[in-house]
């Protein structure tokens, strides 16, 4: 079953690291890459620019308008994600909980199950 | 994959394999790169299994002779194409013996790096055909699936063919070079600073680019942008030690620990750059390799000449007639050290004002304001510049320096 995971960022939270907790972030993150990789697991990961990089598509008046910036001004934004395949929602929920955004207040985590994909030459 | 056999030495192999193609070029049109090195590679797999322990006297020789054959083979299984007879009258025509390796390599860039090519097809055409790396090791390079590598590349070659192989008649010399030069700039470029930061640099794809830049020296010993540009390449090479702490975070130049600087790297550049600027027309290539120079040769950057750097940068928006706001940045962090960090700050200002999503402008201006002990505006300015990269490294380096600013307030 695939799931994504989805990392929620908070930039306060970030720039309010000890450099002891970015270490075992970017620690953290490795290994859990390389974990998934081993297992099989893993089957593509984003890290994404800042939403204020965004462009946004959407019609008006039915002909397709870009405008700049998210869909909404939050504090909080996705940051990237991982995308696994895993035996059931039991073992996601296992992941997710390795990845240490989870032992950290003030970022989290959404799981959901992937209904479609097409993954192009990956 | 382009592997030598084992009876060869990987440099020969690498040499010669590119040559062959260029031979081929050369006899049969510039329009049938597709077909060409469809017959190289094929002539490759035939070495490999018949060179197995010894090689020819004159492999380059043995490789263009068995791929000038499937060459032929393969126009003659191509029956859909409209032009076959044409190009078989052309295959009775004697074989050209007048080109030299180096008029070879220099037409095969000059193909690779055409300038009707979107600037990322020029890049991995030149990986493929003339570094001879596998659409593997490119798609590796650019962290994309092979097949969309591969389907680039394909469109490439069908671009140039319906060009029919012509390049364009350029203005003058320096002009029949830049497209190379430029590619193989961002070749480097991209590998000393990936466009995403992970990783943060990549010597490989930086060595493959010093190697094409030393062929094209070797080609072309007079040309003084083609001595800078390898100048550039070893001088900026030389700080790859010192560029990336363990934390993978890139390290500015002001914080780089000198001492573990590659000497014999700055010492060629240097010697580089002291036999091109006698004399010279300054390029662009050459004023950035003199101030990579100066770098280079300060201990450390207090003690840098900033006021010959800083004429340095006002020649080269001179040279590059003020196009590139990146320039004019790297002119204002001069300017900073010899005009103090107030007059620069104006200057950010102004340029801010003209490019407002310049990369690396937010940074600098971060960095003037702490200096000057502003440091809710620094953190402000840092907090913007965070947002702005897409190098994951720098996000690191800008972060720390948020952090560490924040900390100390």
């Amino acid at each position: 079953m695939k799931y994504v995971i989805l990392m929620q960022v908070d930039p306060e939270v970030l720039e309010r690291l000890t450099e002891e907790q970015q270490r075992m972030i970017e620690e953290g993150h490795a290994a859990f890459m390389a974990k998934t990789k081993e297992s099989g697991e893993l089957i593509a990961t984003q890290a994404l620019a800042d939403p204020s990089q965004s462009k946004v598509v959407r019609a008006r008046n039915g002909v397709p308008e870009v405008t700049d910036g998210p869909f909404a001004e939050a504090k909080e934004f996705l940051g990237g994600f991982y995308l696994v395949d895993v035996e059931n929602e039991a073992r996601v929920l296992e992941l997710a909980q390795m990845i240490p955004d989870a032992s950290i207040d003030g970022l989290a985590l959404e799981i959901r199950p992937v209904m479609f994909s097409d993954l192009g030459d990956l | 994959m382009t592997v030598a056999p084992p009876a060869v030495d990987e440099g020969l192999w690498r040499e010669i394999v590119p040559q062959a193609l260029a031979r081929l070029l050369r006899t049969y049109g510039r329009d049938q790169i597709d077909l060409c090195e469809d017959a190289v590679q094929e002539a490759l797999l035939a070495a490999h299994q018949q060179w197995a322990g010894q090689a020819p006297a004159d492999p380059l020789a043995w490789l263009v002779t068995a791929a000038r054959r499937r060459y032929i083979d393969l126009v003659r299984s191509d029956h859909r194409r409209r032009d076959r007879e044409a190009r078989e009258a052309l295959l009775t025509l004697p074989l050209n013996g007048g080109s030299s390796a180096v008029d070879d390599s220099l037409l095969l860039l000059q193909l690779c790096c055409h300038p009707a090519l979107p600037r990322s097809a020029q890049v991995a055409l030149t990986l493929r055909a003339v570094a001879g790396l596998s659409t593997a090791q490119i798609a590796n390079v650019y962290q994309l699936p092979e097949a969309t590598v591969a389907r680039r590349i394909t469109r490439a070659k069908r671009r140039i063919a319906e060009l029919g192989g012509v390049l364009p008649r350029p203005r003058d010399d320096r002009e029949r070079l830049s497209s190379v030069l430029d590619v193989l700039y961002v070749m480097f470029t991209e590998a000393h600073h990936t466009t995403t930061g992970e990783p943060a640099q990549d010597a490989d794809l930086a060595a493959e680019a010093i190697r094409l830049a030393r062929q094209l020296h070797a080609a072309l010993p007079q040309d003084t942008e083609v001595g800078g540009l390898l100048a550039l390449m070893l001088l900026t090479e030389a700080r790859r030690p010192a560029r990336v702490g363990a934390d993978n975070r890139l390290i500015p130049l002001d914080e780089q620990d000198r001492r573990r600087w590659d000497a014999t790297l700055i010492a060629e550049g240097r010697a580089l750059v002291e036999r091109a600027v006698v004399g010279a027309t300054p390029g662009p290539y050459l004023v950035q390799a003199c101030i990579a120079a100066l770098h280079a040769e300060a201990p450390d950057a207090a003690s840098t000449d900033w006021t010959e750097i800083l004429a340095l940068y006002r020649l080269l928006e001179i040279v590059t007639d003020h196009r590139n706001p990146t320039i004019a940045l790297n002119r204002i962090v001069a300017e900073a050290m010899v005009y103090g960090e107030e007059y620069a700050l104006a200057r950010i200002d102004e340029l801010a004002d003209h490019h407002p999503h310049l990369p690396r402008l937010a940074a600098v201006r971060a960095h003037l304001l702490e200096r000057l002990g502003r440091s809710d505006e620094a953190a402000a300015a840092y907090r913007q510049a965070t947002k702005q990269t897409r190098n994951i490294a720098e996000w690191r380096h800008l972060h720390i320096r948020l952090r560490r600013l924040l900390n100390t307030t």
